[in-house]
């Protein structure tokens, strides 16, 4: 039992972290919330309130029990204006761009849209890329007001909520029925840490229409290694018989907060592939929900996290069966080195009415230290009685056969561990179907490894 | 170029061999077999430095140096090679990538240049013939979803590539089928020189129909109990090993060897 004293400081503190975002909240509604449609309002009014109720979450929630936001809720963060977003240039934004979506980009900066860093000449007809705060008013007002928030409203978190209640710039993506976007389209978070504690809240909205084609990148960078947040929320809507390909890619620095939520729903043979790569921030927790929302529907939900010593990762997914016949992939895979620390939990829900259910779940983990920990749990609920689901979790340290292997060829201990380490990724870089995020892996994973490796 | 006295070895504490003394001399072909259980795979792994054996006593010399004071990886840059009875699949590394790292390596122990990925293409190539494997091969990941015959394939090309002095075979012919088979043997003796040597670790008399050895030593119990030509193979397949087991027993301990 902690000592009353302590008690009583916690409740002071937690009402200081809550009425600082009141603050800035009500700062943010004088400012600019004659930009937005007066549905926004009241949506963000909802959500300021249902943060305050919640506060930030603590290690005696059970979905929080491994990862403790103390830090963050201590932090003063402050929202980037709008000036201190120019001040990065082409210069600043080149390393982290993909030549694949060259003309298909749009650049944020600490959650600031740049226009002039951004590109979207390369697009079909009718698809729609761009700036979430300048949509509202456009053609698709509408599209909006039916999706945002429709998938990320209904759950307790107060990340989200927080998010809702401060996004202002974000990306907005709209791809018609029938029409398969040929050039994946980049979405570039780029945090300007060069200013300590800064907060940005990306938001994005992708709505497929039925039938459609298309390819979201979503990036999050960092330049300078101030200590900043990003409270990321990402809607994707799958209409009937579409496909979305969706790769999510964290590299920010080793003293950024990244905590980011990906909601998805599928219509009837609607396709999702996600495949999500955290290899930056200090600590970062990524919840992805999807939910199998019509018969015939089918997910991947897959990723890799690679951390080293002072980095903490969480993964929370949930994938909900609750129609018939839809399948779910999920291919995890953790590779934790240094003092180190990850979280996988897997919750499967499986309706009573999803019957002919196929899921499969595995999250395989690799220790290259003994101080590394990893707390992985799947969470099977089933309510249907004819279904298939599997699941498996592995956590284990470099096969002493293969190593042996590798090195009766004459590789040296230590290139030997690193081309099984890089090995065990590879399965999930492989996957990629854009060449110079494969590159960019590839290169992340073996300086990570110190490795010197061509391939 | 192979000297090995007296070796003695343990695994888990179960003394697996006993006593061998063998000498191989540069240019000769030695076939080592025996029935199952005899200790010719631990021969074979311990000249490569699999950690999981000691050696308790005696010891081996290559090219006059002290094998066993050499790292596995030391051994093969210095031109050990074993081939392995159960090749290990290497997820997500490719073939190609695998084999010019190893390659590499070696060309790197001896100050000779290194190959960039297109020098090392041709290079493969030319040596994938040697085992009639195409291209196919070398881009998918180190013997994943091989079948059993292309792993050990797979492992002559890797001795292509390498060019080892000395070759170890451990039972590279068991689970193949003839045709197969006489890809394998043609692929190693086609890589057989006045300068290497091979040793042909084996249960059947079968693979050296098609590789010839200068000696056939029988392995029993952790020792070589008998030596001769390659007749004495011949001899083996018609009596089967119980012949062996019979005399070996009646014999006085350390009476037989080479």
């Amino acid at each position: 039992m902690a000592p009353p004293e302590r008690k009583e400081f916690m409740t002071a503190q937690a009402i200081k972290e809550r009425s600082l975002y009141r603050a800035q909240f009500e700062a943010l509604r004088a400012d600019t919330g004659a930009r937005f449609p007066s549905w926004v309002g009241r949506l963000r009014a909802g959500a300021i309130e249902r943060f305050e109720e919640l506060g930030f979450p603590t290690t005696d929630l059970e979905d929080w029990k491994y990862t403790n936001v103390a830090p963050i809720a201590k932090t003063t963060f402050v929202a980037a204006s709008s000036d201190e977003a120019r001040t990065a240039t082409a210069d600043d934004i080149a390393p982290f761009i993909y030549p694949e979506a060259a003309r298909s980009r749009l650049v944020f900066i600490n959650g600031m849209y740049r226009d002039d860093l951004s590109s979207v000449d390369d697009l079909p007809e009718g698809v729609v890329a761009a700036n979430l705060g300048d949509a509202f008013s456009g053609v698709h007002a509408e599209t909006l007001r039916e999706h945002l928030a429709r998938l990320a409203s209904d759950e307790p978190d107060a990340f989200t909520a927080l998010n809702t209640a401060f996004f202002d710039n974000g990306a907005f993506i709209y791809v018609p029925k029938g029409v398969r976007a040929e050039v994946p389209l980049h979405l570039l978070f780029l945090s300007d840490a060069t200013t300590e504690q800064t907060i940005s809240f990306p938001r994005v909205l992708v709505v497929a229409e039925r039938e459609s084609e298309t390819t979201v990148i979503e990036s999050y960078a960092a330049v300078g290694d101030g200590t900043h947040l990003t409270n990321a929320v990402v809607e994707v809507c799958v209409g009937e018989g579409a496909r979305v390909t969706h790769y999510k890619v964290q590299t920010e620095s080793e003293r950024a907060f990244h905590i980011a939520s990906t909601w998805a729903d599928l219509g009837r043979d609607g396709v999702y592939d996600g495949t999500t790569i955290t290899l930056g921030a200090q600590l970062s927790r990524h919840g992805i929900s999807v939910r199998l929302d019509h018969p015939g529907a089918e997910c991947w939900v897959d990723g890799l996290y690679l951390v080293g010593t002072g980095q903490h990762a969480d993964t929370h997914s949930l994938i909900d069966h609750r129609q018939p016949h839809c399948i779910s992939h999920q291919n995890y895979k953790g590779i934790l080195d240094g003092k180190s620390r990850a979280v996988f939990n897997g919750r499967i829900f499986v309706h009573k009415d999803a019957q002919k259910t196929d899921a499969r779940q595995s999250n395989k983990n690799l220790l290259l230290s003994n101080e590394a920990r990893i707390d992985t749990k799947p969470q099977l609920e089933i309510f249907a009685d004819d279904v298939k689901c599997a699941h498996g979790a592995t956590v284990g340290q470099l096969e002493e056969e293969e190593l042996f292997y590798l090195i009766s060829r004459g590789l040296h201990n230590e290139l030997a561990r690193n081309l099984l380490t890089y090995g065990f990724a590879e399965e999930l870089v492989e996957k990629i179907k854009i060449e110079s995020i494969k590159t960019q892996l590839d290169e992340a994973i073996l300086n990570r490894l110190h490795a010197r490796l061509e391939v | 170029m192979l000297e090995i006295h007296d070796l003695h070895a343990t695994v888990d504490g179960n003394e697996i061999l006993r006593g061998i003394d063998l000498m191989v001399n540069k240019g000769e072909i030695h076939a080592i077999m025996g029935p199952n259980g005899s200790g010719k795979s631990t021969l074979a792994k311990i000249l490569a430095g699999h950690p999981a054996y000691e050696v308790t006593r005696g010891e081996v010399l290559f090219e006059g140096r002290n094998l066993l004071e050499l790292a596995p990886d030391e051994r093969a840059r210095e031109g050990v090679f074993l081939a392995f009875q159960y090749p290990v699949e290497v997820p997500g590394v490719s073939n190609a990538q695998f084999l010019r790292l190893a390659y590499n390596e070696k060309m790197k122990h001896f100050g000779d240049e290194e190959l960039d990925p297109l020098e090392f293409k041709d290079l493969l190539s030319e040596r994938a013939k040697i085992v009639e494997m195409d291209s196919s091969f070398m881009t998918r990941s180190v013997n994943e979803g091989f079948s059993g015959g292309e792993k050990k394939r797979n492992e002559i090309l890797q001795m292509a590539v390498l060019q080892p002095k000395l070759a170890v075979l451990d039972e590279t012919d068991s689970g193949l089928d003839i045709d197969a088979l006489r890809i394998v043997a043609a692929g190693v003796n086609k890589l057989r020189t006045p300068d290497n040597a091979i040793i042909l670790v084996t249960h059947y008399q079968r693979l050296l129909n098609y590789i010839i050895p200068d000696f056939v030593h029988v392995l029993f119990r952790g020792r070589i109990v008998r030596s001769g030509g390659k007749e004495l193979a011949l001899e083996l397949e018609a009596k089967g090993y119980d012949w062996i087991k019979d005399e070996s027993e009646a014999a006085p301990v350390g009476a037989a060897g080479a």
